[in-house]
This record gives structure tokens, sequence and C-alpha cells, in this order.
């Protein structure tokens, strides 16, 4: 039918073809983000009227010492997940990328975590941290070490929950930098070697510039999702101890669903969105300045 | 002509969604033209499949039915982790159900909010139906401001539970009724036994144990009115001190990492734990231990305090059917069948005085003691409510964390707290 048709009736068709699935996406995201918006502005327990209240939910942020300290647990779990998963990440990609024995098999594992469920993989390093009967404290007492409470400790809950979010991730990193690493031609490489280029000399020279697309890539969903980081925390840690982890979406969820503020947990929603959409605004300009399109 | 065609494709689904409400309006007009049944919708946390009870719920409501031909009671169910979320939504979105469940905590902001029905009138109005059938301090726990917004339908006592084997190996006499904690740690201190992993005894490190404790001591963390915040008083950091030293300076009790996430009721049933304090509700749980244990009334300092916890059936405002939720919601909570059933099969207690339906109940064991649950009525306090009391909640455990972890003393905690819950007031 579609072919026959011209202009708007073929806009038309088109239409009603995408019909279901944009009552769905309308419904269910549109909707919802529009009402959050308007909701930022007023004042809602869900059980009376909502009050209009304008700008009233801002200031009360601002005050806030609680959102204060959120937003610094999660640009700490930023600085310390986004350059770990990164490097290390790129690293195994390296590794991957040789013709090793059985490498398709590594790479499966390694992205196994990736198509986890976060509770699963959430309850398995909860084990692991486990001071008392947890692997990984069994395995430094072996070598002598008497490793700390982890997510007991507030000072040892943040990096642990770093190493949670770096393992479950990797695997989607890894092969995000296999795929830029097979598209880099092997002439440069036999070009640098005719120069006289060693292998530490070939990496940068030639991988770092010609990955850059995949890294800036890598760089910029890695820093939106952190942003997000939920899941983990709220099966490990719930925002403990003493409030070391708790983070910005922890505390939009706490806020919609526990204090019956809706109002303002709309508001921290359109700051997060906000602060995500300027990092996001800012990588797009920085990245001019390092990332290599052929 | 194509194009009216599409055009019709495209709203025709649209035109018929109002049919489609329409219709399922239709069907149960239609039930009730039969039967001319009044369809009350009861959502309750209490029969979740997680607490075990559903079927026994069912029962009560074929029961009721029963009695009263032509009403229709629809069970709704959500465990009590997701209730309240879930109730919330329901009224904010104008499906709330007509008869439903809530804790005391909750009550006090539902009912501040004027989203449940005032039963006084309907109350005086029938006949057969009067409050002294409620122990008086349940029943009015759900007056408010004058309106009574609530019947109480069950409720528990938390009581010291002990692990007789654990006291006789090392020939420590029974807790007494009268003992207050410094007795109990004198106890659990000869109990404890690191090397083997016995602790002597556990009270949880959070709010729910310390608004308890403070009042042990003689202190309360609101005045009267809940105008003025008194959460640094000297009692109450006397109190607190009193809860962290069973770890810190007794060792008589895990910290959160010796335990390694081990809950206390684990503890306890492992026989690793001499001591604990938790509710009746355990009494299921622990009926077949390989050890013989028991209970008594809760340690006190200055005077003894002990937690109460009850629920209520309320009505919300605007239902519809005002009397068959009234008729309900007194069926749940006072009907000898309810009281037998939920005796029989271990549910929470009814909160009615008449002795003849407890008699199978105090005759069970373990424990022994069962006494010692309505004992513990005699020392019954509620717990402190606001109006933004999960925020209160969080406030307090944050700071009751920051001692146990070491990094706050008692008093400089407590005056933190006490400043960030002054605002919550405004």
């Amino acid at each position: 039918m579609i072919v026959g048709e011209k202009g708007i009736r073929k806009h038309l068709w088109i239409a009603v073809f995408l019909l279901p699935s944009l009552i769905g996406l309308g419904l269910f995201k549109l909707l919802p983000i529009l009402c959050s918006m308007v909701l930022t502005l007023f004042r809602w327990d869900l059980l009376t009227p909502p009050q209009f209240v304008f700008m009233q939910n801002f200031n009360n942020l601002i005050a806030d010492e609680v959102f204060w300290s959120s937003l610094a647990h999660t640009l700490y779990y930023i600085a310390g997940y986004v350059p770990m998963v990164i490097v290390v990440g790129l690293a195994l990609a390296l590794v991957m990328n040789q013709r090793l024995k059985g490498v398709v098999i590594f790479r499966t594992a390694y992205f196994i975590p990736v198509v986890s469920s976060w509770a699963a993989v959430a309850l398995l390093w909860k084990w692991i941290f486990n001071p008392r009967f947890g692997l990984l404290n069994y395995i430094l007492g072996l070598i002598g070490i008497y490793g700390p409470s982890w997510i007991f400790d507030p000072l040892w809950a943040m990096p642990a929950i770093i190493i949670t979010s770096v393992w479950k991730d990797l695997g989607f990193i890894m092969t995000l930098f296999l795929a830029g690493l097979q598209g880099i031609p092997e002439i440069y490489y036999d070009a640098a070697s005719i120069d006289g280029a060693g292998s530490v000399r070939k990496f940068f020279a030639v991988t770092v510039p010609l990955l850059s697309p995949t890294t800036f890539f890598a760089l910029t969903i890695s820093l939106i999702h952190s942003f997000q980081v939920f899941d983990q925390v709220w099966i490990m840690t719930q925002g403990g101890p003493a409030g070391a982890t708790a983070v910005l979406v922890e505390q939009i969820y706490k806020n919609a669903t526990a204090y019956n503020r809706m109002g303002y947990a709309s508001a921290l929603s359109w700051v997060l969105f906000l602060l995500v959409f300027s990092v996001t605004g800012l990588q797009m300009i920085i990245q001019r300045k390092w990332v290599h399109y052929d | 002509m194509k194009t009216r065609k599409m055009v019709l494709l495209l709203v025709l689904p649209l035109l018929l969604f109002p049919f489609y409400l329409g219709a399922a309006g239709q069907r149960e007009k239609g039930k009730e033209g039969e039967a001319k049944a009044a369809e009350i919708v009861f959502f309750n946390f209490s029969a979740a499949p997680v607490a075990g009870h559903q079927e026994d719920m069912k029962k009560l409501v074929d029961i009721f039915e029963e009695q009263n031909r032509g009403i229709d009671v629809k069970l709704e169910t959500a465990p009590f982790s997701e209730y309240f979320t879930k109730l919330q939504t329901l009224i904010a979105g104008g499906l709330a159900p007509d008869v439903f469940e809530l804790n005391y905590e909750n009550f006090v902001n539902y009912a501040s909010k004027g989203v449940l029905l005032d039963m006084s009138s309907l109350a005086d109005s029938d006949s057969t139906f009067t409050s002294d059938i409620f122990y008086p301090r349940a029943y009015n726990a759900f007056n408010y401001k004058g309106m009574q917004l609530g019947l109480p339908e069950s409720f528990s006592t938390v009581v010291l539970f002990y692990n007789k084997d654990l006291f006789d190996q090392a020939g420590v006499g029974y807790p007494k009724e009268d003992w207050t904690w410094e007795e109990a740690i004198v106890a659990a201190k000869k109990i404890t036994n690191r090397e083997k992993g016995i602790w002597g005894l556990n009270s949880g490190i959070q709010f729910w144990e310390f608004y308890k404790k403070v009042a042990q001591n003689g202190g309360s963390l609101f005045n009267e009115e809940k105008t003025e915040v008194t959460i640094d008083a000297p009692e109450n950091v006397e109190a607190l001190e009193m809860m962290v030293s069973l770890v810190k300076e007794h060792g008589v009790m895990p910290s959160e990492a010796e335990r390694g996430g081990v809950p206390d009721e684990e503890l306890f049933k492992s026989g690793k734990l001499a001591m604990y304090v938790s509710g009746i509700w355990m009494f299921d749980v622990f009926k077949a231990l390989p050890f013989s244990w028991d209970i008594q009334v809760e340690p006190g300092m200055k005077r003894k305090a002990t937690h109460f916890f009850a629920n209520a059936v309320s009505i919300f405002a605007a239902t519809r059917h005002r009397d068959a939720a009234w008729k309900w919601a007194r069926f749940l909570t006072s009907s000898p069948e309810m009281a037998k059933i939920r005796i029989e099969t271990g549910w929470e207690l009814p909160a009615l005085t008449n002795k003849e339906y407890l008699k199978g109940y105090l005759e069970k064991s373990p424990p022994q003691n069962r006494d010692v649950v309505f004992k513990s009525l005699e020392y019954a306090i509620v717990p402190p409510v606001i109006e933004r009391q999960n925020e209160m909640q969080d406030i307090i455990n944050q700071a009751i964390e920051h001692v146990s972890l070491g990094k706050l003393s008692p008093k400089e905690a407590l005056a933190q707290a006490d400043a960030k819950v002054e605002k919550l007031l405004k």
C-alpha cells in the first residue's frame, strides 16, 4: 500500500504502523516526563491535591545538604568508575584481540556479567565483600592481609560498589574497543614498523588516535550511565553505611516513594537531567580537540 | 476515498476506547443488578503470600459473605514492603480501595491527610457494636483528634527471647521479669564465648530500639504536642550510650561486621545467641528449634517500656459503600470467627480483651511463659510519629549508625539529628 502512495498519505500510513509503539512511548515515557516537569513546581504528597509552590522545590534543593552530599558521592563514584572501566576495558580488549587459543570462550565469559541482571550481580558481590564469610577477605587473608569491612565500612563501601560496577560493565566496554581495534587497518602498523616504531610507540601513535572515536563513545556512554547509578547501591548498601553511598538517584527514589515528596523528587530528576545534559554537551565540544575520525 | 478509510483506521481504536471501559463497567453493573451486591475492595498486607495467611483471609471472607448476603468482598494484597507505595498510588489515581489496613505509624500520616472515614457515627448507630471489647490502648491508638479513623485489627508485642540451654551451660539463672539491662549484661558476659562464636545478647541498634530505650530511661524524642524536638536530651544520650556499650564496652553483642550480615533470628536459631529482643510473631518460626527457649518481659532502664505494634482497618473517606465497608471492618476486627482463626493459625493476636479467645493460645508451647505477651502490654508505648516520619527515621538511623561506627559520640550524633529533625517540623 505504501509503495503506491505519495505525500501526506504515505506519512499517514507510516503513522498507522508506528501507532502501537508511539502510544507506548507517549503513555509510559513522554507523558511521565512532561508530568514530572510540571510537578517540579508543585508540592504533592500523593494523598492530597498538589499545591503550587513555584520554585520552592529548587530552593529547598540548594539548601539541602543531603542533596549536595549525594551529588558528591555520585561524583566520587564517577571519578572511580569511569577511568577504571575505560582503562581496564581497553587493556582487556587488547589482550582479547590477540590470536589466542580459546579467545572466544574468554570473550563470552567477560560478556556474561553484562547480560546478567543487576540484582543477581549485586547479591553475588555482596557475598564476596562480606567481611566474615566473603571470598575477597578470605583470599586477602591467605596472603596475610586483614581485609576491611567493605560494605559495612563508610570508607570502603563506595570502592566496593565501584569495583562491582566495573566488573559488570567491563565486558561491554571491552566489546566496544574490540570492534574499534578490529577496524584499524593492519597497514598502519606495518608502516609504523618500517619507520622503526616499537610496540609501545605503535600503541600510542597508531592505536590510541585511531581508536579515539570508540574511546569517545565509550566515555560518553559510561559517564551518562554512571550518573544514574542506583541498582547496585540499593541492593548492596541502600545508601549506607551512615549515608556513605547515598547517590542522586537513590535520593530521587527515596523522596518519591518513602518521603512522599513527588515534587521534590521531580525537581531532583530534572537537576540530574540538566547535569547529564551539560556534561555530555561539554564532551561534545571537547571531543573536537582529541577525537580523530579518519 | 482511501484517505477516509485510513483516518477511520487510525481513529477507530481510539473511538472504541470508551466502550472498553464502558464494557468493563457494564459487567460490574450487571452483577450488582443481579444480586444487589455492594462490592467492596479490601486492600491488605497481612494476608500477602509471604505472610502465609492468604487462605485464612479467604476463609474469613467466605464466612463474612455467608453472614452478609449482598456484600461482595474483593481481596487485594501486597507485601508490606510495597504496600504503602501501592496504597498511595491507588489513592492518588482515584482507585482507592474501600477498606484497607494501616499500621500505626502510617495511620497518623493518612489520618492527618483526611483520607480516612470517621467511623464514630457508624459505630454509634450500630446497636450490636461496642468499643469495650477492644483493648482500650489499641482502640484509642486509632482515635485521631476525636475521630475514630480505624478499628484495631491485631496487635503484637516485643519480648526478650532466651536460649535456656546456653544459660544452663554457663550456669546462669534465667532472666527475671524485673531485670534491668545491667543485670542482662552481667548474665550476657558470662555466656559470651567469642571462640565458639556465642554471643550473650542482641538488641538492635536502630530507630525502633532507640525510641524504646529512650522511654525506658524516662526520655522522649519530642514533647507531648510534637512541636519541639528533644532528641539530644541527656536521658536520650544515656540510652544510646547503653545501646552501643553492648557491642563496644561489654562485647556481648556482635557488631555489623562481626555478624557479617547474618540476621538476628538466624543467630538465635543456630543456637549462637543467648538473649534476643524480638516480636511475638517469631513464635511460629522458632516452634521446632533443637534447644529449649522461653520468653521474658524485656529488661528496662529506669523503668520498663515495651514495643506495641498494632494494625488497623480503616475505611476510605469517599467510599461509595459506607455500610458494607463498616460491616466488613467490624467483622474483621471483632468477630469471634476472626479471633478463632487468627489464634488457631498463629496469625497476629486480635486486639480483643475476651480471655475466652486466648485460652488455646496460652496453652500452646513453646514458649511456656506466654503470659509475658500480655504482661508486656502493661508497659507498651507507641512509636513517636510526625508527618515526615520516614525522613525522621532515616535521620535518626544515620546518627545511630555514625555512633556504632565510632565516627561520632552519642552526644554529637544526637545533637546533629536534633537539628535536622527540627527542620522537618516546620
